[in-house]
């Protein structure tokens, strides 16, 4: 087993990981930066934006609550984009993928669920309810923690890889679920209100911040993403010399 | 097929005292709930059926974690794996599925009516719930077997099966109390939780073995 492993590190993956840490080096500069550009103007412009007539000032929560509920979404659609790639086509880096995902969608799902709470206190008169679509995305946010234990509790990489791809991809049922929640249930939580068939039913002066905030966290995660993959193919790197030399200093 | 069904259910019910500690674990957890919540017999009846359905969830999910092990230790998986490639995999899993549900879980079943009389449920409600269970609680092996096969290499996964494949249970509980609670509460309907309760069992009848199949493929050296 370990041969193998060593041997596939050596002829395939390797070629491939040294040239996504070389693009990944030159991309995560821009891509940081222009995470950072966004968020600072769609602040900016949140800040700026008018109040709400009936929500007044806490309306700017939106701007980082929809962004982190969507990324939220994305995050794990990802991971089971990436859970397809390690099963169906075996490609090298979809492993990476789904296990440097994992960490940061709950981090956007906690974030999403905190923000949502600190949002409904003053809207809602509660910090929580038991609705459709706040127990689903809690729900989200189990099966993100889930995952990664399942990640921390196997030490072999390809084999954790496919466990959690399987159990990623087994969780994808929840994600239209919250998805459609809101259309579904009726619920306390309102139904979409950016994408839906018949046009944003948001002012243009608050969308806007929105949809720059969506952009600037989008690129956050992207950047975060690409970090965490560099640093999970280093690792992984790391363990392979350390076996390498651990097996010369047998020989020797 | 079916020696596997038999085999799998003669060793589930004899191994380790089998279905009698289930049901005891079972017992347990209900026994528990009044001494929690207070004896008042009027709020017993009215969250009997999610208190049965949470406790036959719990008692379903204890020997979850063997379900493949114990044929991973003594090579009964590598001869299935060898000779049931594909599809036939599949087909195993799910018997073994059923094989474990007809074990442990449907004395489960069969143990809750009586439960149900201590909760002080009307014997509608009684009658109801037991069916939603026996609707329902395929369901459970087969997400179980998911969580199983993708554990089954880590020699204490028990825990780690229960983590993982609860929150995707979640959706069982919820029809299967709201189908409960329909049948006694007079203006629901029961009809339309039950339905989609056994469409999730379905659903899950067929995506449960394959995914659980897929985890052993790969999970095996």
């Amino acid at each position: 087993m370990n041969e193998n492993v060593a041997t596939g590190w050596s002829i395939t993956a390797l070629a491939n990981p040294t040239r996504f840490i070389s693009i990944a080096d030159k991309v995560i500069p821009w891509l940081g930066g222009l995470a950072a550009l966004a968020i600072a103007v769609a602040l900016w412009m949140g800040f700026n934006a008018p109040e709400d007539y009936q929500q007044g000032v806490t309306v700017r929560i939106m701007y980082i609550h929809v962004p982190f509920a969507w990324l939220a979404m994305f995050g794990y659609s990802m991971m089971a984009a990436s859970a397809l790639g390690t099963l169906v086509w075996r490609h090298p880096l979809a492993d990476v993928s789904v296990k440097a995902a994992a960490p940061i969608g709950a981090a956007f799902t906690l974030l999403a669920l905190v923000t949502g709470s600190i949002w409904g206190k003053p809207m809602w008169g509660t910090w929580w309810v038991w609705d459709a679509r706040l127990t689903s995305v809690f729900v989200l946010f189990l099966m993100y923690l889930g995952l990664i234990a399942l990640n921390r509790a196997l030490d072999d990489p390809s084999r954790a890889a496919k466990a959690s791809a399987v159990l990623a991809l087994i969780g994808f049922v929840n994600i239209p679920i919250i998805k459609f929640s809101v259309d579904w249930w009726n619920t306390l939580h309102q139904p979409a209100a950016v994408f839906r068939m018949d046009g944003p039913t948001i002012h243009a002066s608050l969308l806007w911040p929105l949809m720059i905030s969506a952009l600037g966290f989008t690129l956050l995660f992207l950047t975060l993403h690409l970090m965490a993959m560099r640093t999970e193919i280093l690792r992984r790197r790391v363990t392979a010399m350390r076996r390498l030399a651990a097996r010369r200093a047998d020989k020797g | 097929m079916i020696a596997l069904f038999l085999r799998d259910v003669k060793l589930g019910l004899r191994a380790g005292g089998g279905a009698l500690v289930g049901i005891l674990f079972f017992l347990a957890v209900i026994a528990v709930v009044p001494f929690g919540v207070g004896p008042d017999l009027n709020l017993l009846a009215r969250i009997g059926p999610a208190i049965l359905w949470i406790g036959a969830l719990l008692a379903g999910l204890l020997g979850l974690d063997r379900l493949f092990q114990a044929d991973r230790e003594d090579g009964a998986l590598d001869v299935l794996l060898v000779h049931a490639p594909g599809f036939n995999l599949a087909l195993a899993v799910l018997v073994k599925c059923l094989a474990h549900w007809t074990a442990a879980i449907l004395p489960l079943v069969v143990a809750s009516p009586l439960l149900g009389l201590f909760m002080n449920m009307t014997p509608q409600g009684i009658g109801a719930t037991a069916l939603t269970l026996l609707v329902g609680t395929p369901a459970i092996a087969f997400i179980g077997a998911v969580g199983a096969a993708v554990a089954v290499a880590l020699p204490r996964g028990g825990l780690l099966v229960s983590v993982v494949i609860l929150p995707l249970v979640i959706p069982v509980l919820i029809f299967g109390v709201s189908a409960a609670y329909a049948a006694v509460n007079d203006p629901d309907p029961f009809l339309p939780p039950f339905l989609i309760l056994a469409a999730l069992t379905l659903f899950f009848a067929v995506i449960g073995p394959a995914a659980a199949a897929l985890a052993l493929h790969h999970g095996s050296d």
